[in-house]
C-alpha cells in the first residue's frame, strides 16, 4: 500500500496518474483549489479501487499553508511514500511580455510554489531515507524560446531545482523524478491547434506512473521529445537566436 | 487531432465549433452559443444523429469519471462520457455485466441512453433504457434536473431514446446484471434459408438469453437468407471473471475503394458461411469476441475508404414479416451490393421505456453498404419502400436516408416528444427528419 500526495490533483495529467494508483488500491491525498472538482476526482478514484482518498483545498501560491497541508496529509495517510507535484499555468506569452505582474505570477505558480513545497517535503523524505518525489516540469524548460520563455524559464528553474535535489537525496535513498512532458491535449492547451505531436493525458499519465514505479531520473513523455529536445538544445546560439521557435 | 465524424463517415459535415465538457459541475452556459448545440461522445452512431452541421458539438468524452459503484447491489453511477468498455473493466471482476450491450463497447453511457441501445438479449432484457434508474439533464435555460421514473418522469421517458435533443446528459445511474463468469457458452448453427432461421429463432427464444444471426445476403433462390445462427448464455465457469484486454489490431489507412467490390464480397460471404463445417457447434468464448467481434479491429470503418458507408437497420412488425424480410434480402442479393455485416434478429415483446425508442416487436435486419452514390441511393429507396409498406420502422442511430414522413410513421409519438425537445438543441439528423421542428 502506497501513500501518495498529489498537488494539482484536478489537472488532466494528475487525474490519469492517480487512476493507476487507485487501481493498485493505494491511498491518496489530493490537493487542489476547487472543491467540487476535487470531489469529482476523489469519487472516481474511490470507485476505481483507491483504499483511501482525502482532499485538501489549497492555492499553491498560499505558501503559508504548505506545511499544514503536508502535516494533514501525513496525519490522514501516515508517512508519505510518493509525492506528485502536477500544478501549473500556461500564460499567454505575448501578454506576459507586456505585463510584469503576469510574468511574475506565472513564475510564482510554476516555480516558486514548487520550490516552497519541495523544501519541507525533501527534508521529511531525507530523514526517512525512502520515497519518491515526482515533479512535472516541461520540455519548455530545456531551452528558452521566443514563443514561450516566460513559462519555459519557470520550468527551467523546476528542472534545475529537481536536478540538484536528486543529486542531494540520492545518498539518502530518495528518488527524485523530473518529468518533462511535451505538448499534451489538456485544458491548459485548449486554445492551441492540435498537431501530430500532441499526446493524450492518458499516455502521459501512464508514462509518469511507470517512471515512479521504476524510479527513473528524468523522463521525457512521450519518449520522442527526448530526441526533439536534444536537437533543439544542440543548435548553436548564434543560429538559434535567428530562428522563430 | 480528433475528427468529429460519425462511424459511417457519411454524410461529411462539419460543426462550427467543438466544446469539450470537462466537469459536470462546470457546464458552459448553453444559451450563450449562437448556434444549436448537441452532445457528441465516441461518434459510433453511423448516420447523422451525432452530427451538427454548422452547430456546436459538446464533446462529452472528457466527462469520464465514475461517481459511485455499489458492488453488492450492482448499481453504477458515472459521468455520461464513460464508455461501456470502461464500465466492463470496472464491474466484470466483481461479477457484474452490462444489462444490455450493443455490438461495440466503444460507446458512451450517455450515447447508450440517448439512442436507447439494444443488443442480442432484446427478447429477454429489452433496451438499455430499462435499466436506467436516473440521470442528470442540463437544459439550455440553465436548469440541472435529476430525472427518474418518479421525478420529471416525462422528461426521463423523452430523454431515453431522445437522440440528445432534450438537453445534455451529464451523468447516468443504471443497474447491472449478475454473471457467473466472463465466458459465454455459444452455439453456432448453420441454416439453409430464411424458413430455417425463423424455426431456430423460435426454438431459441426461451432457453437462450442471446440470439442473433449472420446472413449471407448474396445467396439467392433456395438458399436465400442462409446464414449462421449464434445463440448463447453466460457460462457458469469458476474463477473466470476477467475483462479481456488483448492488443487491438488497427486499420492503418483508408482502403482504396476497389477492395470492396461485388466479387470480394461474394468470396467473403461464401467463405464465412462455410467456416462452419458442421451443422452445429458449441464453443466457450470470452464475452469480448462474442459481443464485440469488430472492436478487435480499431477503425474497422476505414476498410470502406474515404467514401464511407451507409448503415441500414429496420424492424418489420410480426405478421407478414417472413415475406417482407425475404423480399428485402432478395432485393439486396439482386443488387450484388451486399455487406458482410448482415444481421438478423427477432426483437421480443419487452416494452421500450423511451417515447422514441426504436425496438418494438418484430424482426430487425441490419446491413452496411459502401457508399457508391446513386446506385446505393436507389437500393435504399427500394428497401425503404418495402419497410414502409410493411408498417416497419427505421433506426435513427444507423440512418442516413429516412424521410420526414418515414420518421413520423416510425415514431408515432413524435408530436408528444416535441414538448420535451430543448429549443437550443438540434442535430443534422433532426433538421433532416423534422425540418419544421426547429422553429
Amino acid at each position: 500500500m502506497t501513500n501518495v500526495l498529489i498537488v494539482g490533483a484536478t489537472s488532466a495529467i494528475a487525474q490519469e496518474v492517480a487512476k493507476h494508483f487507485a487501481r493498485a488500491g493505494d491511498r491518496l491525498f489530493l490537493v487542489g483549489r476547487n472543491e467540487e472538482k476535487l470531489n469529482a476526482v476523489a469519487d472516481d478514484l474511490r470507485v476505481r479501487g483507491a483504499e483511501t482518498v482525502a482532499t485538501f483545498l489549497m492555492d499553491v501560491n498560499d505558501l503559508e499553508r504548505h506545511e499544514p497541508m503536508i502535516e494533514e496529509a501525513e496525519r490522514t495517510l501516515g508517512p508519505l511514500d510518493v509525492v506528485l507535484i502536477a500544478h501549473g499555468v500556461l500564460p499567454d506569452q505575448k501578454a506576459a511580455e507586456q505585463d510584469v505582474r503576469l510574468a511574475l505570477d506565472t513564475f510564482h505558480t510554476n516555480a516558486t510554489s514548487v520550490i516552497a513545497l519541495l523544501t519541507p517535503l525533501a527534508n521529511r523524505f531525507e530523514q526517512r531515507g525512502r520515497g519518491t518525489i515526482a515533479v512535472i516540469s516541461s520540455v519548455a524548460g530545456d531551452r528558452g524560446r521566443q514563443s514561450n520563455y516566460v513559462y519555459g524559464s519557470a520550468k527551467a528553474a523546476v528542472s534545475a531545482f529537481t536536478s540538484g535535489l536528486r543529486n542531494r537525496l540520492h545518498r539518502a535513498g530518495v528518488q527524485v523524478i523530473t518529468v518533462k512532458p511535451g505538448m499534451v491535449d489538456t485544458p491548459m492547451t485548449a486554445h492551441m491547434r492540435k498537431g501530430p505531436l500532441f499526446a493524450s493525458p492518458e499516455k502521459v499519465g501512464k508514462d509518469i506512473y511507470n517512471a515512479i514505479l521504476k524510479g527513473k531520473d528524468v523522463v521525457y513523455t512521450p519518449w520522442y521529445w527526448a530526441l526533439i529536445m536534444w536537437l533543439i538544445v544542440h543548435i548553436p546560439e548564434s543560429l538559434f537566436k535567428r530562428l522563430k521557435l | 487531432m480528433r475528427t468529429y465524424e460519425s462511424w459511417g463517415r457519411f454524410p461529411k459535415v462539419r460543426p462550427r465549433q467543438v466544446v469539450p465538457i470537462r466537469w459536470r459541475t462546470d457546464i458552459p452556459a448553453l444559451d450563450a452559443f449562437d448556434a444549436p448545440v448537441l452532445a457528441h461522445g465516441m461518434g459510433r452512431s453511423y448516420g447523422d444523429v451525432c452530427l451538427n452541421e454548422n452547430g456546436v458539438l459538446l464533446d462529452t468524452t472528457p466527462l469520464s469519471r465514475f461517481i459511485h459503484f455499489d458492488p453488492e447491489q450492482g448499481i453504477l453511477r458515472c459521468e455520461a462520457g464513460v464508455t461501456l468498455d470502461q464500465v466492463l473493466e470496472l464491474v466484470v471482476p466483481y461479477g457484474w455485466f452490462l444489462p444490455v450491450t450493443p455490438g461495440t463497447k466503444y460507446v458512451t453511457v450517455g450515447g447508450a441512453v440517448a439512442n436507447d441501445v439494444h443488443g442480442k438479449n432484446h427478447h429477454h432484457g429489452g433496451t438499455f433504457g430499462r435499466y436506467v434508474t436516473r440521470f442528470e439533464l442540463v437544459r439550455s435555460d440553465g436548469s440541472q434536473l435529476i430525472c427518474s421514473p418518479e421525478e420529471h418522469g416525462d422528461l426521463f421517458r423523452a430523454t431515453i431514446g431522445g437522440l440528445g435533443l432534450t438537453g445534455l446528459i451529464t451523468w447516468v445511474e443504471f443497474r447491472l446484471k449478475r454473471i457467473p463468469s466472463a465466458l459465454i457458452e455459444e452455439e453456432l448453427i448453420r441454416f439453409e434459408n430464411l424458413d430455417e432461421f425463423f424455426e431456430i429463432s423460435a426454438q431459441s427464444d426461451v432457453d437462450y438469453e442471446y440470439t442473433v444471426a449472420w446472413v449471407d445476403c448474396l445467396a439467392q433462390g433456395k438458399q436465400l437468407g442462409r446464414g449462421i445462427f449464434m445463440r448463447g448464455n453466460h457460462a457458469d465457469v469458476p474463477n473466470a471473471l476477467y475483462p479481456n484486454s488483448k492488443r487491438k489490431w488497427g486499420v492503418p489507412l483508408d482502403f482504396p475503394e476497389f477492395v470492396l467490390n461485388p466479387l470480394s464480397m461474394k468470396i467473403f460471404n461464401t467463405l464465412y458461411y462455410h467456416r462452419l463445417r458442421e451443422k452445429r457447434k458449441t464453443v466457450l468464448v470470452h464475452y469480448e469476441p462474442y459481443f464485440y467481434p469488430l472492436d478487435a479491429i480499431k477503425n474497422w470503418n476505414r476498410i470502406y475508404g474515404r467514401r464511407g458507408m451507409l448503415q441500414f437497420q429496420c424492424v418489420v412488425p410480426f405478421g407478414d414479416h417472413r415475406e417482407v424480410i425475404a423480399a428485402i434480402i432478395g432485393r439486396i442479393a439482386r443488387s450484388r451490393r451486399a455487406s458482410f455485416l448482415a444481421v438478423l434478429k427477432e426483437f421480443g415483446h419487452v416494452a421500450s421505456p423511451g417515447l422514441m425508442s426504436f425496438p418494438r416487436p418484430g424482426v430487425t435486419l441490419t446491413l452496411d453498404f459502401p457508399y457508391e452514390g446513386v446506385p446505393t441511393m436507389h437500393l435504399f429507396d427500394d428497401l425503404h419502400a418495402l419497410v414502409r409498406e410493411a408498417g416497419g420502422a427505421f433506426y435513427p442511430a444507423k440512418d442516413t436516408h429516412m424521410t420526414p414522413e418515414e420518421f413520423r410513421l416510425s415514431y408515432p409519438r413524435w408530436q408528444e416528444f416535441l414538448n420535451y425537445v430543448d429549443p437550443k438543441f438540434s442535430s443534422s439528423f433532426w433538421r433532416r427528419v423534422c425540418p419544421e421542428c426547429g422553429d
